[in-house]
């Protein structure tokens, strides 16, 4: 592989930049390999690249029905941050989080990972003790975070309205080292990854069966043809259901369209994430200058990638109150991505009723901050047959015992 | 230099002219023009500069599509950012400044980054700025953002108003051109609801300017015609200004329309209508959009689209430059060449692409005298901020020169893409037509409706028609179809020049060098090249949505309508597939942008969400109330006297209560009516407990869980009749339980008889609690309040002060406590004389914080405080409030799997400081060692925690595991930023242990 740098940027501007290589390899499936990943969404790719990387695992091949990263990898507003309540979700999403800071350099892809800060706003009393009460949490976890008043949040953002009519911002929970990346590339350098440690990554590939006998899996069919595999890693998000349907089992998944929009990009205005729980938005701007915005999900279950408008009118109407200089921007696009809900809005990662097939979903609203944790643990879970202590509380199994992970306290809807 | 010409420009109306100022000078227009005609007119063609490497800008078109003409418009609290100069109406004294550049437009630092543009290409970012890690935050990344955005960030608050209109139609036609004029006719004919929208502000679009005869008289005749018939059409809405811009499923779509547009400088009445509408059908006649053509310099400011160039003259006499060279790979750019040159102008030379152009506008040029240079291409545009000439080749070839042509301006054609952006948002597919190279809609694959009919239909050249007779033709069909007509329309005539084969000529010269190649633009605001493209091509961006977002082509504000079926041919070449395999990106929403505050709608300021106000609520605000929100409601947290802050505010009306009398505003408490023969049955499924065999009367405390067995909310029930129930629930509580009741009815009980009624703002309800309540109360007079007559835990209705109230003798204190309903109109009355008969003992109105303080004494939970969605009613030690005997309810299978029913779970009890301090809010218990990920391990949580006025020190009630077996164990709460605090496990009942309090 070409290494990235500045001086190969130079060397290539002098000649056309003829010399660059493809960034991933497009090969045909091979008949057999020994880990085979359905998916190849961040958290897909993020699962090979880890299987290669931390077990010597290489003989995989990620497979994907549309282009690489087209889900919601490519979809999501890019918040990235750690500081959930409770102890399972705050391991994973701070193991994540502390990937990210050095995933540039390890992958040498910029995913122009910033930390530039992430708070959510307490806009009532029962937020601003769900928030202190998060801050405390995240000490005894090791996450760094803490609870603001509210002249700090104007400092830290001068565009907020504090006094709002409504919900005055009394506080907010504040992680100095959350942000945003570039969502895209975290696709494309996991993608770069992994295609140069041998692994193939086939799109245009869409899973149309799973083969099974005695207990494990044997392979999977395709529209590109059958493709055996010794271990299954089914990583569809929104989809999960209908592959899951495929192998024989049933997943607690509910898929929802969850709505996003953009603005025309202004000149900087914002330097940090800002969620809103109570009146339900969420807001950063982009290094192009444009205001990316999240709102909530629609209200019924639909595997349709689209915009729909009565979440948006919600969600602008929120935003435009809690950052009145907005309204006089405009809306570029809006979009849909496909959530996958579980019961208590935390993730699945699992082994599942047949032997060598393992699932990773349910992240919801909340899936691109856990890329690379979520890709972590899941190749351990592959690798190793049984999961590692920060996949183990969200196996399958803690929906039969009721032994829910749930944030709704401290994360409302939207996360 | 672009001017104004004497006579002409049919939109005009030169009896008015309008003045401006443009970065500060001034310049004058006609009514009728745009800012973008205006400038033009003015002989201004730098309008802007480029997103990446701020190249100095021109304008491209005329419409909608426009790319580069942005401007930062207004002043103060109304400066608008990024405004598309085409669609800005004149209007005088408009104020607008160009934007993303400094220190001006003329000379921008930021053109150094196309000096290094070969060291820039696509994508190169992902390449560097990686070195040294930390340098991305603090070094790389705020230089990129300081280069980034457009227009100017606003300031202040929007002083416009916006507004929502709603409307219901049989058929909705998009956009105003003569095929939906057409659509309108066939449809309004027949019968239909129609409502008609038009972006422009001008009915016929593109016809005026292009049309031939239609139906025997000219097109702008037609088109008068057309308009004066739907308007006498009763059953057929029209408006100008205002854009279709986003469909939805089944039949829902949002359109804009600009009210400032329609009254430009008027700032009485809303600025901008959002219509949200349903439609049986829809009409996109949204027209087509002309491609430009890469060659190197298409971006220099004087290349247009050739359309634009005739549109400016025809509509607004402006002429764009003297020498006018028009490029083309179609028959349609000679009509500008036949205007340009019709209007006295000169036309160097009609440089066509085609080997053999023929047709009949190809023989009127050469009829007149027009030079044309039939298959050659542009190698070079000349110039910088401004076209000086341009340099031909041949086609073929690889671009050396053949010769020099001076000229101040380029006209260039692609040919035409149908506007097929409604078509698709809602998933109807496209095909490719080979013969006219453009994309259309597939008929045979429509969005479809909630009926599975095909719920768009494509009209004129938005379906890719592009004769005139064609159109009309599509037009009349397309209405008449929608309104379920069976009759055929009447056909319109029409005759069109018969026009010879585009030649789908993307780059030019076909073998242009890669150093021509870095040069040809695609995307003009984003600034992507044919080079980018091909770059992305090369390293594997194949799939047309990553070269997208490799390239961002298609991403700018324009959102690709000038730049995305060139990029995606370019990547078609370089990949070597055809182009209907390289497929489209996904058309969203919206068509062109939708100002947020117009998305609002009305919903700002006070009328965000609208406060809910009990009947006391003003008296509240007039006795010195600290508000807290609750939900939508607004509670005193406490009422503050003189000189005194809120803490001790709440810890003086905890101490009134417990030793006179107290009042609470508990009108935001919920009250749900459930009522029929299956009510009991009901309860009984939706709470823990058994409240079927509650007698009238009586009152019972339930909990209600939601299926996963948590605890969700809790209240007290009276039974009112044989088949009723009074359910109270918490305040923030009442919608949605009663949500949660008639999810249940409707989706599972569905044949269970049960009505729920939430009458929460029918009664006020008022608390009085204290030793002294009883005797307060008594001195309203009219009932028998008595202990014998009103046990504990019972109701009765009678009057007091002369209302009709429904007394409840339970309590949230502790205290001896009467919870008295009265119609919500009576309210403030009751409220009074309550005051009033309690002067003597000086009863004390309380808040919230107080409520808290002296239920936390007493140990009673609070929703919301001890539950957070993962406690359940055994956690709580609220066992005895869980019917045992009941088959069934709400949660409790959820209840009894393994995790559930586990001894080690977290249960309540109170908590005890040693030293009596106040434990700090959602403070955890702490266990030995570290778990295997590191955490420090805890075996609990403070849930509620305060000081205690009535025990002077801090009181807590936490969450412990195996709490209740721990009693007087030590236990260490952690304390973030500081030592942990030991803390006594104790009783959660701190005060009145034995409860005989609340008998009075």
């Amino acid at each position: 592989m070409r290494r990235y740098s500045a001086w190969a940027l130079w060397r290539e501007g002098l000649r056309g930049h003829a010399g660059w290589d493809r960034a991933w390899t497009s090969p045909l499936p091979k008949p057999r390999y020994e880990v085979v990943v359905v998916g190849a969404g961040g958290h897909g790719l993020a699962t090979a690249y880890y299987l290669g990387k931390n077990f010597g695992i290489t003989d995989v091949a990620v497979v994907e029905k549309g282009w690489l990263g087209g889900g919601n990898t490519g979809r999501n507003t890019t918040i990235i941050r750690s500081n959930y309540l409770q102890d399972p979700s705050a391991a994973i999403y701070e193991k994540s989080r502390s990937l990210y800071e050095t995933l540039s350099q390890e992958l040498n892809y910029n995913i122009m990972f910033s930390p530039r800060g992430v708070m959510m706003l307490a806009q009532t009393e029962h937020e601003v003790r769900g928030y202190r009460r998060t801050a405390e949490a995240n000490a005894l976890q090791g996450v760094q975070t803490e609870f603001i008043g509210p002249e700090r949040v104007k400092e830290l953002c001068p565009i907020i309205h504090i006094e709002g009519p409504r919900y005055p911002v009394l506080g907010a929970l504040w992680q100095p080292r959350g942000g945003t990346a570039r969502h895209d590339a975290v696709a494309w350098g996991y993608a770069r990854a992994c295609s140069d440690m041998g692994m193939d990554i086939i799109e245009q590939c869409e899973v149309t069966g799973i083969d099974s006998a005695g207990g494990a899996v044997t392979g999977v069919r395709t529209t590109r043809g059958a493709i055996g595999c010794n271990k299954l890693a089914i990583v569809v998000a929104g989809h999960s259901s209908v592959l899951a349907e495929m192998a024989g089992f049933r997943l607690p998944i509910e898929s929802l369209p969850l709505q996003a929009l953009v603005s025309e990009p202004i000149k900087p205005c914002m330097d940090v994430v800002v969620m809103a729980n109570t009146v339900h938005g969420y807001m950063s701007q982009s290094d192009k200058g444009e205001m990316v915005i999240g709102g909530g999900t629609d209200g019924y279950n639909a595997y349709t990638q689209r915009g729909s408008f009565h979440h948006i009118e919600e969600t602008v109407r929120a935003l435009c109150e809690t950052f009145p200089i907005i309204s006089r921007l405009r809306m570029l696009r809006q979009w849909g991505g496909i959530v996958d809900m579980t019961g208590d809005r935390s993730p699945i990662i699992s082994r599942t009723p047949l032997g060598n097939c393992f699932v990773n979903c349910g992240w919801g609203t909340g899936g691109f901050k856990a890329i690379p944790g979520s890709g972590w643990a899941m190749a351990e879970l592959v690798a190793k047959g049984a999961p590692g202590p920060l996949a183990a509380p969200f196996g399958l199994e803690r929906f039969r015992e009721g032994r829910f992970i749930d944030e709704s306290v401290a994360a409302g809807v939207a996360h | 230099m672009s001017t104004r010409l004497s006579t002409g420009g049919r939109l005009l109306d030169r009896s008015r002219s309008l003045r401006f100022s443009f970065d500060g000078h001034a310049a004058e227009g006609f009514a009728g023009d745009t800012l973008a005609s205006a400038l033009l007119a003015s002989g201004r063609m730098l309008l802007g500069r480029s997103f990446k490497y701020h190249r100095p800008r021109g304008l491209l078109a005329a419409g909608v599509e426009e790319p580069n003409a942005l401007v930062n418009l207004g002043e103060g609290e109304r400066m608008e950012p990024n405004r598309r100069a085409t669609s800005v109406p004149l209007r005088d004294g408009l104020v607008a400044t160009s934007q993303n550049r400094w220190p001006s437009l003329e000379t921008d630092v930021g053109a150094v980054n196309d000096a290094l543009g070969r060291f820039l290409p696509a994508g190169f970012y992902y390449k560097t700025f990686m070195w040294p890690g930390a340098f991305w935050k603090s070094v790389y990344e705020p230089f990129i953002r300081r280069a980034a955005g457009l227009g100017r960030v606003p300031k202040g608050r929007d002083p416009d108003r916006y507004e929502h209109f709603y409307a219901h139609v049989d058929v909705l036609v998009a956009g105003g051109g003569v095929a939906g004029l057409a659509a309108t006719l066939a449809a309004g004919r027949a019968g239909r609801r129609v409502l008609l929208m038009e972006q422009e502000g001008w009915w016929g679009g593109r016809a005026g300017v292009d049309a031939p005869e239609i139906d025997g008289m000219t097109a702008p005749a037609w088109i008068e015609r057309t308009v004066a018939e739907l308007r006498r059409m009763p059953n057929v809405r029209m408006r100008l200004r205002a854009q279709v811009a986003g469909i939805y499923d089944h039949g829902y779509a949002v359109a804009a329309e600009d009210l400032e547009a329609l009254a430009p400088g008027r700032h009485e009445g809303p600025r901008q209508r959002l219509w949200r509408i349903r439609a049986r059908r829809i009409v996109a006649a949204t027209g087509a959009i002309e491609r430009p053509l890469a060659f190197a310099g298409n971006d220099v400011p004087g290349v247009m689209l050739a359309s634009a160039v005739r549109d400016y003259l025809a509509n607004w006499a402006v002429s764009v430059g003297d020498r006018v060279v028009v490029v083309t790979n179609n028959d349609d750019a000679y009509r500008t060449a036949l205007a340009v040159h019709r209007a006295g102008l000169v036309v160097p030379v009609i440089v066509d692409a085609r080997p053999r152009p023929e047709g009949e506008l190809v023989q009127r040029a050469r009829e007149m005298g027009l030079r044309i240079e039939a298959g050659r291409g542009i190698a070079k545009v000349h110039g910088r901020k401004r076209v000086r000439g341009v340099t031909l080749c041949a086609l073929a070839g690889e671009g050396s020169g053949l010769e020099d042509i001076a000229c101040d301006a380029v006209a260039m054609s692609g040919g035409w893409s149908p506007a097929v952006h409604l078509w698709s948002h809602c998933g109807g597919k496209l095909l490719w037509d080979e013969a006219a190279a453009l994309f259309r809609p597939d008929r045979d694959r429509p969005p479809r409706g909630a009926d599975g009919e095909p719920m768009v239909l494509s009209a004129g050249s938005a379906d890719g028609a592009l004769r005139t007779a064609d159109v009309l033709a599509s037009g009349l069909l397309a209405g008449a179809e929608a309104a379920g007509s069976d009759e055929e329309p009447a056909p319109l005539a029409a005759h069109d020049a018969e026009e010879g084969p585009i030649l789908p000529v993307w780059v030019m010269p076909q073998g242009a060098s890669p150093e021509l190649r870095r040069k040809m633009w695609l995307d003009f605001q984003n600034d992507v090249k044919v080079s980018d493209v091909e770059l992305a091509a090369r390293e594997g961006f194949i799939a047309v949505e990553h070269a997208k977002r490799y390239t961002t082509l298609g991403m700018a504000t324009d959102q690709g309508k000038t730049s995305n079926i060139n990029g995606l041919a370019v990547l078609s070449q370089s990949v070597q597939l055809p182009i209907p395999e390289v497929g489209t990106t996904t058309f969203r929403p919206p068509y062109t942008p939708l100002t947020l505050g117009a998305i609002a709608g009305v919903a700002k300021g006070d009328l965000f969400q609208p406060v809910r106000e009990t009947p006391m609520h003003a008296w509240h605000a007039a006795h010195g109330a600290v508000w807290e929100p609750v939900g939508l409601w607004r509670r005193p947290w406490a009422y503050l006297r003189e000189g005194e802050d809120r803490h001790a505010a709440a810890l003086r009306e905890v101490t009134a209560v417990r030793r006179q009398v107290g009042m609470l505003d508990a009108s935001t408490l919920g009250k749900i009516v459930v009522k029929g023969p299956d009510a009991g049955r009901f309860l009984d499924m939706i709470y823990t407990g058994v409240m079927s065999t509650l007698p009238v009367g009586k009152c019972r405390y339930g909990l209600i869980c939601s299926e996963n067995g948590f605890l969700i909310d809790d209240g007290v029930v009276a039974r009112l009749s044989e088949d009723a129930w009074l359910c109270h629930t918490t305040t923030g509580g009442a919608e949605r339980i009663h949500a949660h009741m008639e999810d249940w009815l409707q989706c599972e009980w569905h044949d269970w008889r049960v009505f729920t009624a939430n009458l929460t703002e029918q009664w006020a309800q008022i608390v009085v609690a204290g030793p002294r309540a009883r005797a307060v109360l008594e001195r309203l007079g009219g009932m028998d309040l008595s202990a014998a007559a009103l046990p504990h835990m019972t109701w009765a209705e009678g009057m007091l002060a002369g209302l009709p109230v429904r007394v409840h003798r339970i309590s949230f204190s502790g205290e001896l406590s009467f919870e008295i309903a009265v119609p919500a109109a009576s309210g403030l009355a009751l409220w009074e004389a309550i005051r009033e008969a309690g002067a003597p003992e000086g009863i004390t109105p309380y808040g919230t914080e107080a409520m808290h303080i002296l239920r936390a004494e007493k140990g009673y939970i609070m929703i919301g405080e001890e539950t957070d969605g993962t406690v359940i009613p055994q956690d709580l030690n609220l066992g005895w409030a869980i019917s045992r005997k009941k088959p069934d309810y709400i949660g409790k299978r959820a209840q009894e799997r393994s995790h559930m029913a586990s001894p080690l779970r977290w249960r309540l009890v109170g908590l005890e400081t040693m030293n009596g301090s106040v434990l700090p809010e959602g403070a955890y218990i702490l266990a030995p060692g570290q778990n295997a990920v590191g955490q420090r391990n805890t075996q609990g949580r403070v849930t509620s925690t305060y000081y205690s006025p009535t025990l002077a020190r801090g009181i807590a009630m936490a969450l412990l595991e195996r709490g209740p077996e721990r009693m007087d164990e030590v236990v260490e709460v952690a304390r973030k930023g500081a030592d942990p605090v030991l803390a006594r496990v104790v009783d959660p009942v701190l005060y009145d242990k034995a409860g005989e309090r609340l008998h009075g």
